[in-house]
């Protein structure tokens, strides 16, 4: 961003008259309203996938009639949605009832200012990206909490309480194995993780020995948690109750929680391609880093993430719900100690990749995340 | 209005605790400590996704615990059975398929064998075989809705919409026979309305063939997943004990390690002419005899005995009329009779009292499986989970069109 930035001030003159500061703050606001725009667009895409991959799941069409292939389905449902009464309970707590889908958005969405769509494209490239995305996501579990509290439902309540007890046990899982991609990459800029794994299949993080493999497999499930996806969808279980934290939510409102959920699905696809599968890596050596080249590299990134999203709604069509206390038992007793033994393991890794073999040996490279 | 189906076991929705329920904060692991915890009243309905229709529970619970319980029914009473005793005899056998509406080709079998045998009416051989085949073919259909909806109860949605493709079948077959989807009155006092054709039992041999080779598929995202088996093992126990003390029937009972089939073991019409298994309950499977998982394989089981006894059905099918002889204006001789015939929800019993010289009966009554089955949750669900309640509820697979009646 910034490099597109400078650029940028060295041909327009009278850009390169204004200071430096301000053409990056702007280019920032304006950079993360575009990331914006096409996050929101991405997610309702992302509506439509899963309605047409669930069709053909259950021996059904799908939505198939607003624009090619129903494509602008999630337009119509906007609008429907928007043309919805909208319906605040007489008992809720009005000020927190509606501030709830706003803080869950925010959550959601300002993560993406940090996320690489592709190499150099990114609104802000930030050193401590990983950790900023982590930190963010988890705001969306306030504004949920709120939600369930001020709409004066039970069910609405219960299903806060569980949304609460599971991303609260899912993080640490998550972060954990997160972690250890960390002690490889040796930084938590999200732009230099992916940039680490370019060259050969090998070189992505998910295949560097064992620990970051079965890190990859924690990060994923603990990640279909953290978004309340089935099997792990107990907050809003709609034949438990009825539809959870958002019962009370109505028109735009829940359009927004929808939005919501589905953006972070793209979110934690992207980042789960990012940190494990290469990012804009195709596989093998390619020069991906200027000009046209790198939308190239963007597209590979982008085609990796829906592949993850087929199959967050692959898992989701074909399984059962767990029960609330297996899916604590699964956090605290299976992936938490998995996730510890990976951080611990990947440390020794990189440790002995360092120490006795150095990072110009082609293992030791290798191993060590060099 | 709806009433409590267990009006002196203490009301969760009211207050103060008359059975001896002890107030949450004054139990004994909580005094003394610096938390204040209460319990919370839900009501599971009467619009609710996971109580099948119209039941409302009120459930009192500690945090996700079920603490007490009590169903209250009869939002959708239609006076099915006062209805019964003022109409004429014939008029009443479209009321039974409303009751529950999922095995309407089992009700009127069962009501119209009362109403035979209270009139002395020959029924004839065919019209015999018919029958048994659109009653083995309703229980298909019946199981395979409790198959699709357990999954969806617990949260798969794919198996419902899976099942719906071959229930579809199996309707449009009924429908070629009938002319009615979902309430047929077909099976009529004395016979059956229509004979098979052979192009019918062409597909109903398909529509047996499908079912036969869908149903490991089922099997394969419901009975044979972990999750699944998680979520049902151990879970909502219904015992021997409990099952024969609360008069439950059917799948629920047999699950319960009850053998007892009425089509076997109390038969009518000519089950005794063929041969199947029952299935009971079984410790070699996981969990436990009686808990969910067992109720929802015995379904399975039941569906794949059911093709076997259509099947033989078939292959017996004799020639002759369909309909007996029935006088019109149809007055039957005083006397009472008591039918108990298999529903595919368990035991329907029907009991009818005739004055004599009526076109109406003086008592029509039923006894419904439904309604016995949901009354055993006020013991059964105590210190399940929520999750697990709609489980227990989901397994017992019940028509609310016919606990109300």
């Amino acid at each position: 961003m910034q490099i597109w930035l400078d650029e940028l001030r060295g041909d327009v003159s009278w850009l390169g008259n204004l200071p430096a500061g301000l053409v990056y703050t702007l280019g920032i606001v304006i950079a993360c309203k575009i990331v914006l725009v096409y996050a929101s667009l991405l997610a309702g895409e992302t509506v439509w996938l899963e309605r047409r991959i669930s069709g053909r799941m259950q021996a059904r069409i799908g939505p198939n009639r607003v624009g090619p292939q129903g494509l602008l389905q999630f337009l119509a449902d906007g609008v429907k949605l928007l043309a919805k009464e909208d319906i605040i309970p007489a008992t809720a707590d009005r000020p927190v009832f509606i501030l709830a889908p706003i803080i869950v958005f925010v959550g959601a969405f300002a993560a993406f200012a940090v996320i690489p769509f592709g190499d150099g494209i990114v609104a802000a490239d930030m050193n401590l990206g990983l950790f900023v995305v982590l930190s963010l996501t988890s705001i969306e579990v306030v504004g949920i909490i709120m939600a369930g509290w001020a709409s004066n439902s039970k069910w609405a309540v219960l299903g806060a309480m569980r949304e609460v007890a599971q991303m609260i046990s899912y993080e640490i899982p998550l972060g954990l194995s997160a972690l250890g991609i960390v002690l490889l990459a040796g930084t938590m800029n999200l732009s230099d993780i992916a940039r680490q794994q370019e060259g050969a299949i090998w070189n992505w993080y998910v295949f560097r020995g064992p620990f970051a493999f079965a890190s990859f497999f924690v990060f994923f499930t603990a990640a279909l948690a953290a978004l309340k996806r089935a099997p792990f969808d107990l907050p809003e279980a709609e034949s438990e109750l009825v539809a959870g934290f958002h019962t009370e939510y109505t028109g735009f409102r829940f359009a927004v929680f929808f939005l919501a959920e589905y953006s972070a699905m793209i979110l934690f696809s992207i980042l789960t391609a990012v940190l494990f599968l290469g990012g804009w890596s195709p596989g093998f050596p390619v020069d991906l880093d200027s000009g046209i080249a790198r939308w190239i590299g963007a597209l590979i990134l982008f085609i990796k993430t829906i592949l993850l999203l087929s199959v967050m709604i692959w898992i989701r069509w074909s399984l059962p719900r767990f029960r609330i206390d297996r899916v604590m038992y699964l956090c605290y007793k299976v992936l938490l100690p998995i996730s510890v033994v990976c951080v611990v393991g990947l440390a020794v890794q990189v440790l002995v990749a360092i120490e006795w073999l150095g990072l110009e040996h082609a293992v030791g490279g290798w191993l060590g995340g060099k | 209005m709806s009433a409590p189906l267990a009006p002196d076991l203490p009301d969760p929705t009211r207050g103060g605790e008359p059975g001896g329920v002890v107030a949450f904060h004054e139990r004994q692991e909580y005094v003394g400590r610096d938390v204040r915890t209460e319990e919370m009243v839900f009501n599971m309905g009467p619009q609710h996704p996971a109580t099948h229709g119209v039941l409302r529970v009120a459930i009192k619970t500690d945090g996700e615990y079920v603490r007490a319980l009590q169903p209250h029914v009869g939002n959708i009473h239609r006076c099915a059975e006062k209805i019964g005793e003022s109409v004429a005899f014939y008029q009443w056998i479209p009321y039974l398929d409303r009751m529950d509406y999922l095995s309407a080709m089992c009700n009127e079998h069962i009501g119209c064998m009362a109403i035979e045998r209270l009139g002395e009416i020959e029924v004839p051989e065919r019209a015999e075989y018919i029958r048994i085949i659109v009653a083995e073919v309703q229980r298909i259909l019946s199981h395979l809705m409790a198959i699709g909806v357990y999954g969806l109860d617990l949260g798969a949605f794919t198996p419902f919409l899976h099942q719906f493709r071959e229930r579809e079948r199996g309707m449009d077959l009924l429908d070629h026979l009938a002319g009615g989807r979902l309430l047929y009155h077909y099976v009529r006092i004395g016979g059956v309305k229509r004979d098979v054709s052979q192009d019918w039992l062409d597909e109903l041999d398909a529509f047996l063939g499908a079912v036969e080779q869908r149903l490991p598929e089922y099997n394969t995202l419901l009975l044979h997943n972990r999750i699944f088996q998680e979520r049902t093992f151990n879970v909502g126990v219904i015992d021997r004990a409990t099952a024969v003390a609360w008069g439950v029937t059917g799948p629920a009972l047999r699950a319960a390690g009850v053998d007892f089939d009425c089509r076997r073991d109390a038969p009518y019409s000519i089950y005794d002419r063929f041969d199947f298994e029952v299935p009971s309950g079984a410790s070699g499977l996981g969990g436990q005899v009686g808990d969910c998982f067992q109720r929802h394989w015995i379904r399975v089981r039941e569906v794949e005995e059911s093709i076997k006894i259509v099947r033989q059905a078939v292959a017996g099918l004799p020639e002759g009329p369909v309909l007996g002889r029935v006088p019109r204006g149809f007055k039957p001789p005083a006397g009472e009779v008591f039918i108990r015939g298999e529903n595919p929800r368990g035991e329907l019993s029907i009991y009818m009292v005739s004055v004599g010289k009526s076109e109406q009966a003086w008592r029509a009554r039923c006894r419904g499986p439904s309604f016995s089955n949901i009354a055993c949750i006020t013991e059964v669900a105590e210190g399940l989970l929520i999750g697990d309640l709609v489980a227990l509820i989901g397994s017992l697979d019940i028509v609310l069109g016919e606990v109300d009646r």
